[in-house]
C-alpha cells in the first residue's frame, strides 16, 4: 500500500545519484561490520532453512509412500528424517530471530548516528543557511526522511535479500529434483518479473504524482488552518472550501491510481502462483501416472507445490518494496545533502581567557574565574600577548551585502568606546539588523574592517567572540524547560540566586512569581503560554545573567508596552552600566539617551550624533523629521 | 460515529460493496484449489490421466477466476477508499471552516492539521482494511478450516490446536508492543521539538555559544529514542519467528499424523499437500488479522480525534438571523458586557463594559499588555460572543445579523495577521473579490503600500510565499490594511496593525483612512500615543475595565494611566 508522505514541495521526490548515496549509506551501516556479517549469515540460513525443510517434506512423503507400498509401519528412517526436519526448522527460526534482532540494533544505531551527525552539522551551519532555508525543509529531514530510511534499511533491504536467496535456492533445489516441473516454475517467475517491471514503472510514476498531490493538499491545509482567523474575518469560508475541493479531488485521482497499482500486485502475484500450482499438480500427476512413478515421485510433486508458493510470495512482496526503496534513497540523499553543507568557517585563533590585571596594567592568564577577561593573542613568532576585554568596537568603512550584487551596507564607519550606548534608527530594511549580524560574525566581512578591542574580529574565535557579546532579539525564542532553565541559558553555571537577580533586573520577577509554579513553570512550544512582552522580558533576563561587556538590543522591547518599558528602564540602565551597547529601536523614546545615534537610510549612515545635536540639524534633518513626526500635534 | 463514517462512502457506494464481494469470490476460488487435489489424487490412483487433466483444468479456471476477482477487488477497494478519504477530508475541512474562534482555540492549529492529514490517512487505511483484509482473512480462515475438516477431520484437528496458539501469541506480542510504541512516539515528539526549537532559535543558540550544550541535549534525546525504539521493535520482531514456528510445527504435525492416517488408508498420499496448503492459508490469514488489529488500534485513536472535531458544536451560529438585514451604519454600542474565554466560572476578562461609539467616529484604544484591548474589539465582528450583556452594531444586536453580512461590514485587521500564497492582487482581493484594478490601487495607496508594491519587479502580480515570509513585517501589515480597506467597511478595526511601520508611514496611513473611508467608524488599538491622539476620543483600558474615555487633552488632564503612558513615551525629551 502506498503510504502518504509529506515532502516539502521544492524538494526532489526521487533519488538522483543512487550509486553515491548507496555507497555512503553502506559506510554508515558498515560502522557495525560484525553485526552486518551476522545478519547476512543468519539471513541466508533462515531463507535456506525454509527450502531445506521443504526438501525434507518431499523425502518424508516418499518414505511414507514406500511404507504404503510395502504395507509396513513407519520405520526409523521416517523418524530420523522427521527429526532432521525439525532440526532444520529450529535452526531457521533461531536465525530468523537473530537476524531480526540484530537488524533492530543496526537500524536504530545507524539512524541515531545519522540524526546526531545531522544535528551536529546543523549546529555548525552558518546563519546564512537558516536565513535561506525554511525550517520545514530541515525538519522534514529529521522526521520524514529518516523514517523512510528506517523502513528501507530494516524492512525492504532484508526482504529483497531473502527474496533473492529463496528464489535462487529454490530453483537449484528444483533443478536437481525435476527439470520438467522446473521449467513451469521458471516460466512463472519470468511472467511475474515481466509484470513487476511493466507495472513497477507505471506504479512509480503514479506514486510520485500522488506524493506531489499529498504535499499540495497538506500545504493547503496547513496554510489555511494557520490563517483560519483571517478566513473568518473576511467570510472567505466558501472560497477556501472550493479551493480545497479542487486539490482534494486531484489527490483522490492520483491516490487511486497509485494505490490501485500497488494493491493489484498482491492478488496478481498470488493468483499467478495458484495457476502455476494447478498446472504443476496437473502436469506432475499426469507424468507420474504416465511414467508409472519412474520420472517423478509423489514427494517431488508435493515439494514443487510447496515451493511454488514459497517462491511467489517474496517476488510479490519485493515488488512492493521498490517504491519504499526509491523513497528511502531519496530520503537518504536529502540527508546527505545536509551533511555535505559547508559548516561555519572559523579561522580565528584569538581566544577569551580569565585574567588577572595588576595595578600596572600587566595582564596574566588565570585558571579560575576572576571577573576580568582578556583576549589571548598568539603571534607568528610564537609570542603571546594579552589584551583586556573592554568592549571597544569599530567599523572601518564596512560595505556588505547578503547577495554579491545587492549592497545592504555602504561605507559604514563607527566607533563605540567601552561603556557607550550607540543607537541605530531607520526604517525597515535600512540595514540596522545587518550591523548586528556583522558584529557577532553571523555574516563575515573582509579582514580588518571590524575591530574589537583593537583586534580584527576575523582573528577572534567565533565562540569566544560571541561569548563576549549578548544579544536580545525582536523575535524572542525560548526553549522547552522551566523559566529558571531558560534564564540560566545565558550562563550555564549561574546559581538560582543569580537567575532571580537577573529576572528582577529585567522586571520579569513580578510576572514569574505570578505563574502557577513560579520559576519552575514549564515553558512549552517556544513559550506559547507567555505573552510576547513577557517573553521579551525573559530574554532580557537571559542576557542579563550572561553579563558580557557588549550588549546588542535589537528591538528588544518592541512588544513591551511603554508603561512597562518605563518600569524596566531602571533595570535596563543597570544592565547597560559599563557596557558597550548597541540599540536598535523603532521607538525614539528608547534611544533618546544614547551617546550616539546613527540614522541609517538605504545602508548608509546619513546622520550621526547625540539626540540634541541631531535635533539641532533642524527641519531638513531626517532625525528631526522622525522626531517631530512623533509629536506633530504637541 | 460508524454511521457518520459510512455516510462518507457517498458516491462510492457501489465500489464499497463490490470490493468485499469480489474479495469473497477470490477467497472461495483460492481455497477450492488445494481442495480439488483429492480428486486429482483419485484420478492418480485410478491411473486416469483424463480425470487429472479435467480436474487440473477446473483448478486453472478457478485460479483465473480468483485472479480476475482479486484484480477487481483491488480496484474497487482503491476507488472506494480514496473516495471515502476525499469525502471525509472535505467534510472535516468544511467543519473546521465552520468553527468559531473559540472552538479553534480549544483544538490549536497544529492538532487540527494533524487531524486533517495523519488521522484522515489512518482512517482511510482502516477503511481499506475493512473492505479487503477484514473480509479476506476471516473468510479464508473459516473456509480453509472447514474444507480441511471435510477432507479429513483427524488431520484438521491440528489446525484447531494451532490457530488458538498462534492467535494468543500474536495477541500477546501486539498488546506488549503497543504501549512501548506509544512511549517511543512521545520520545520522538521531544526529539522533534528539540530540533524545531534549535531551528527557530538558531540565532539564540549561536549568540550564546550553546552549540555543545544543545548537541548534548539532542544526543540524550536521540539516545532515548533509540533505546525505546529497540525495546518496542524487539517485541514486534518476535512475530515472524513465532509465525514460522507454528507454521513449521503444523508442517511437522501434518507429516507425522498424516503419515499414519495415510497408512491406515483413510487419506491418499497426494492429499497431504492440500493440508500443507491449508496450513499456509490459515496461518497467514491469522498473521494478517493480527496486523489488521494493530492498524485498527492506531486508526481507532485517529477516528476518535476526528470525531471530536465533528462533534464540536460551532458556538457562534446565525441560523435564525434575517438574511436581508445589513448594519445600517457604523454605530457600536456595548451594553453591560461581561466576557471571558472559557465559560462563566472564571473571572471575567472584560468587566462591566459600557460604551457607545457613534457612526463615523475615530476611536483610539490604549492599554497595557493584558488589558483586554483585543478581546474588546473581537466582540464587534462576533469573533466571540459576549458572555453577558449585548453588543450592538448599527442599532441591532450583532446576533441579529447573518455572520456574512456583519463581517463584510465590520473589517478587522488582526494583530497576528496572515497573507496567503498567491499574488499581491489575489491577496488584496480577499477584501472584495470583484474589485477593479483602480480600486485595488486606491486601497493600496491609502494603506501606504502602493509605492513598495511598485518597487517589486512584478508589481501587483508579485508572488507572496506561504505566510508572507518574503515581505517585511511592516510591508505585510500595510498589505493587510489595504486588504481590509478594499471591503469598504462601515467599521474598520485595527488591532495594533502598524506596530512594525515607522511613525511617518503610520501617520500617512491614518491620513489615508480620513480620505478613503471618512464615513466609516475606525477603531485603532495602538501602543503609541501619537497613533491615537488625534482620534475623536480615546478609550483607556486596564485589566478589562474602561478607565477613561475622552479626547487626548481631556485624558491628559483627568486620567493617570493615560498620562503615565504618555510620559513613558516622552521621557528624555528636553
Amino acid at each position: 500500500m502506498a503510504r502518504m508522505r509529506n515532502v516539502p514541495h521544492n524538494m526532489p521526490l526521487t533519488p538522483r545519484n543512487n550509486k553515491k548515496t548507496i555507497g555512503r549509506l553502506l559506510k554508515y551501516l558498515g560502522k557495525s561490520k560484525g553485526k552486518l556479517v551476522l545478519v547476512f549469515i543468519t539471513l541466508i540460513i533462515s531463507s535456506l532453512a525454509g527450502i531445506a525443510g521443504t526438501l525434507m517434506v518431499s523425502n518424508l512423503i516418499n518414505t511414507i509412500q514406500v511404507s504404503v507400498e510395502n504395507q509396513s509401519a513407519l520405520g526409523s528412517d521416517f523418524y530420523t528424517q522427521l527429526f532432521t526436519m525439525i532440526g532444520i526448522y529450529l535452526a531457521g527460526i533461531a536465525c530468523t530471530y537473530t537476524y531480526q534482532r540484530t537488524m533492530v540494533s543496526i537500524s536504530t544505531g545507524t539512524l541515531k548516528r545519522l540524526r546526531d551527525d545531522m544535528f551536529v552539522k546543523m549546529q555548525s551551519l552558518p546563519i546564512r543557511y537558516f536565513d535561506t532555508h525554511t525550517n520545514g525543509e530541515l525538519m522534514s529531514r529529521f522526521t520524514n526522511d529518516t523514517d523512510v530510511m528506517r523502513e528501507m534499511i530494516s524492512n525492504s533491504l532484508p526482504q529483497l535479500i531473502t527474496a533473492f536467496i529463496t528464489v535462487v535456492g529454490a530453483l537449484i533445489a528444483m533443478i536437481f529434483s525435476s527439470w520438467m516441473l522446473t521449467i513451469i516454475i521458471v516460466v512463472m517467475i519470468i511472467i511475474m518479473l515481466f509484470i513487476v517491471k511493466k507495472f513497477g514503472g507505471k506504479s512509480s510514476k503514479y506514486f510520485i504524482a500522488n506524493q506531489r498531490s499529498v504535499g499540495k493538499v497538506n500545504g493547503y491545509i496547513e496554510e489555511y488552518i494557520e490563517g483560519q482567523k483571517v478566513v473568518k474575518v473576511f467570510c472567505h469560508e466558501e472560497e477556501t472550501k472550493d479551493g480545497f475541493d479542487i486539490l482534494n479531488e486531484e489527490l483522490r485521482e492520483n491516490a487511486c491510481k497509485a494505490n490501485t497499482f500497488a494493491n493489484m500486485m498482491m492478488p496478481i502475484m498470488g493468483n499467478i502462483s495458484y495457476i502455476t500450482y494447478a498446472v504443476i499438480a496437473m502436469v506432475g500427476i499426469a507424468i507420474y501416472i504416465l511414467s508409472g512413478g519412474a520420472l517423478l515421485s509423489i514427494g517431488t510433486i508435493v515439494m514443487f507445490l510447496m515451493l511454488t508458493r514459497m517462491v511467489s510470495n517474496p517476488i510479490g512482496t519485493s515488488s512492493q518494496q521498490m517504491n519504499t526503496i526509491l523513497m528511502g534513497l531519496a530520503g537518504a540523499e536529502r540527508i546527505f545533502e545536509v551533511l555535505d553543507e559547508e559548516g561555519e568557517k572559523d579561522e580565528g585563533y584569538v581566544t577569551l581567557v580569565n585574567a588577572n590585571i595588576d595595578e600596572d596594567g600587566n595582564i596574566t592568564e588565570s585558571a579560575v574565574r576572576t571577573g576580568k577577561w582578556a583576549w589571548k593573542h598568539p603571534h607568528h613568532d610564537g609570542t603571546l600577548t594579552y589584551t583586556e576585554l573592554k568592549g571597544d568596537v569599530r567599523f572601518v568603512d564596512v560595505t556588505f551585502g547578503y547577495d554579491e550584487n545587492k549592497t545592504v551596507l555602504k561605507n559604514v564607519s563607527l566607533y563605540a568606546k567601552p561603556g557607550q550606548k550607540i543607537a541605530f534608527v531607520g526604517s525597515t530594511g535600512a540595514g540596522k539588523t545587518t550591523i548586528t549580524n556583522l558584529i557577532n560574525r553571523f555574516y563575515d566581512v573582509p579582514d580588518g574592517k571590524i575591530r574589537y578591542d583593537g583586534i580584527n574580529i576575523n582573528k577572534i574565535k567565533k565562540a569566544d567572540l560571541r561569548r563576549s557579546l549578548a544579544m536580545v532579539l525582536q523575535d524572542t525564542h525560548l526553549f522547552t524547560g522551566t523559566v529558571m532553565e531558560n534564564i540560566r541559558y545565558g550562563k550555564l553555571d549561574a546559581t538560582d540566586e543569580e537567575c532571580i537577580e537577573a529576572a528582577k533586573l529585567a522586571n520579569a520577577h513580578f510576572f514569574i512569581s505570578h505563574l502557577p509554579d513560579g520559576y519552575d513553570t514549564m515553558l512549552t512550544a517556544d513559550g506559547a503560554n507567555l505573552s510576547q512582552g513577557q517573553r521579551q522580558l525573559l530574554s532580557i533576563a537571559r542576557a542579563a545573567v550572561a553579563n558580557p561587556p557588549v550588549l546588542i538590543l535589537d528591538e528588544a522591547t518592541s512588544s513591551i508596552d511603554t508603561r512597562t518599558e518605563a518600569l524596566i528602564e531602571k533595570g535596563m540602565d543597570k544592565l547597560m552600566e559599563n557596557k558597550t551597547v548597541f540599540v536598535i529601536a523603532h521607538r525614539l523614546s528608547t534611544v533618546r539617551n544614547s551617546n550616539a545615534i546613527m540614522v541609517l537610510e538605504k545602508g548608509e549612515i546619513i546622520e550621526r550624533g547625540d539626540h540634541q545635536s541631531l535635533l539641532d540639524i533642524g527641519p531638513e534633518g531626517k532625525y528631526y523629521q522622525l522626531y517631530n513626526g512623533l509629536f506633530e500635534l504637541s | 460515529m460508524i454511521k457518520k463514517l459510512l455516510s462518507f462512502t457517498k458516491g462510492y457506494k457501489k465500489a464499497t460493496i463490490l470490493a468485499p464481494i469480489t474479495m469473497i469470490g477470490e477467497v472461495l476460488a483460492e481455497v477450492m484449489i488445494p481442495f480439488l487435489i483429492q480428486y486429482m489424487s483419485k484420478g492418480m490412483e485410478e491411473g486416469s490421466v483424463e480425470t487429472v487433466v479435467t480436474v487440473g483444468a477446473i483448478m486453472i479456471a478457478l485460479a483465473f477466476f480468483a485472479l480476475f476477482c482479486g484484480i477487481m477487488s483491488a480496484r474497487y477497494a482503491c476507488y472506494a477508499s480514496t473516495g471515502f478519504a476525499k469525502n471525509l477530508r472535505r467534510a472535516l475541512f468544511s467543519k473546521v471552516q465552520d468553527l468559531s474562534f473559540k472552538n479553534t482555540d480549544k483544538f490549536t492549529t497544529a492538532s487540527l492539521v494533524t487531524r486533517l492529514t495523519t488521522d484522515v490517512n489512518n482512517t482511510q487505511m482502516a477503511f481499506m482494511m475493512c473492505i479487503r483484509m477484514m473480509v479476506r482473512a476471516p473468510l479464508m480462515l473459516i473456509c480453509a478450516t472447514t474444507l480441511a475438516f471435510i477432507q479429513n477431520a483427524e488431520l484438521a484437528v491440528i489446525f484447531v490446536v494451532a490457530i488458538p496458539i498462534l492467535a494468543v501469541c500474536l495477541g500477546f506480542i501486539m498488546s506488549k508492543a503497543h504501549p512501548k510504541f506509544k512511549i517511543m512516539l512521545k520520545k520522538f515528539d521531544y526529539l522533534n521539538r528539540t530540533v524545531q526549537e534549535n531551528l527557530i532559535g538558531a540565532r539564540v543558540v549561536k549568540s550564546f555559544v550553546r552549540e555543545d550544550f544543545e548537541e548534548d541535549k539532542f544526543k540524550e534525546a536521540s539516545e532515548a529514542v533509540r533505546q525505546t525504539q529497540v525495546k518496542a521493535e524487539r517485541i514486534i520482531i518476535c512475530q515472524m519467528p513465532i509465525v514460522q514456528m507454528v507454521m513449521y510445527a503444523t508442517t511437522v504435525a501434518v507429516i507425522l499424523l498424516g503419515g499414519n492416517v495415510v497408512l491406515s488408508g483413510n487419506l491418499a498420499i497426494a492429499e497431504l499437500s492440500s493440508f500443507l496448503s491449508y496450513g499456509t492459508q490459515i496461518l497467514m490469514s491469522l498473521t494478517f488479522l493480527s496486523m489488521a488489529v494493530m492498524m485498527f488500534t492506531i486508526a481507532g485513536a485517529s477516528i476518535g480525534r476526528i470525531g471530536e472535531v465533528f462533534n464540536e458544536v460551532p458556538d457562534i451560529r446565525d441560523d435564525e438571523a434575517d438574511a436581508n438585514l445589513v448594519p445600517k451604519d457604523g454605530e457600536i454600542v456595548f451594553k453591560n458586557v461581561n466576557f471571558n474565554y472559557a465559560g462563566k466560572k472564571e473571572k471575567f476578562v472584560l468587566k462591566n463594559f459600557n460604551l457607545t461609539i457613534p457612526s463615523g467616529s475615530t476611536v483610539g484604544v490604549i492599554g497595557g499588555t493584558g488589558s483586554a484591548k483585543t478581546t474588546f474589539v473581537q466582540l464587534i465582528p462576533r469573533l466571540y460572543d459576549a458572555t453577558e450583556g449585548e453588543v450592538l452594531v448599527g442599532g441591532r444586536n450583532v446576533k441579529d445579523y447573518k455572520l456574512k453580512n456583519l463581517r463584510e461590514n465590520v473589517a478587522m485587521v488582526l494583530q497576528k495577521n496572515v497573507l496567503f500564497s498567491g499574488t499581491i492582487r489575489d491577496n488584496l482581493k480577499w477584501g472584495n473579490k470583484d474589485a477593479t484594478d483602480e480600486q485595488i490601487i486606491e486601497a493600496a495607496k491609502s494603506a501606504a503600500a502602493h509605492d513598495f508594491i511598485m518597487s517589486f519587479p512584478d508589481g501587483y502580480d508579485s508572488w507572496i510565499e506561504q505566510g508572507g515570509v518574503n515581505v517585511s513585517g511592516g510591508q505585510k501589515q500595510r498589505l493587510c490594511i489595504a486588504r481590509a480597506l478594499l471591503s469598504n467597511p462601515k467599521v474598520l478595526i485595527l488591532d495594533d496593525s502598524t506596530s512594525a511601520v515607522d511613525t511617518a508611514t503610520d501617520a500617512m496611513i491614518r491620513k489615508g483612512f480620513k480620505e478613503h473611508i471618512s464615513d466609516s467608524t475606525v477603531i485603532i488599538i495602538a501602543q503609541r500615543i501619537n497613533s491615537v491622539k488625534d482620534a475623536d476620543f480615546i478609550v483607556v483600558l486596564d485589566e478589562g475595565e474602561i478607565k477613561g474615555v475622552g479626547t487626548h487633552e481631556e485624558l491628559m488632564n483627568t486620567n493617570d494611566i493615560y498620562r503615565e503612558v504618555y510620559d513613558s513615551q516622552q521621557r528624555g525629551d528636553e
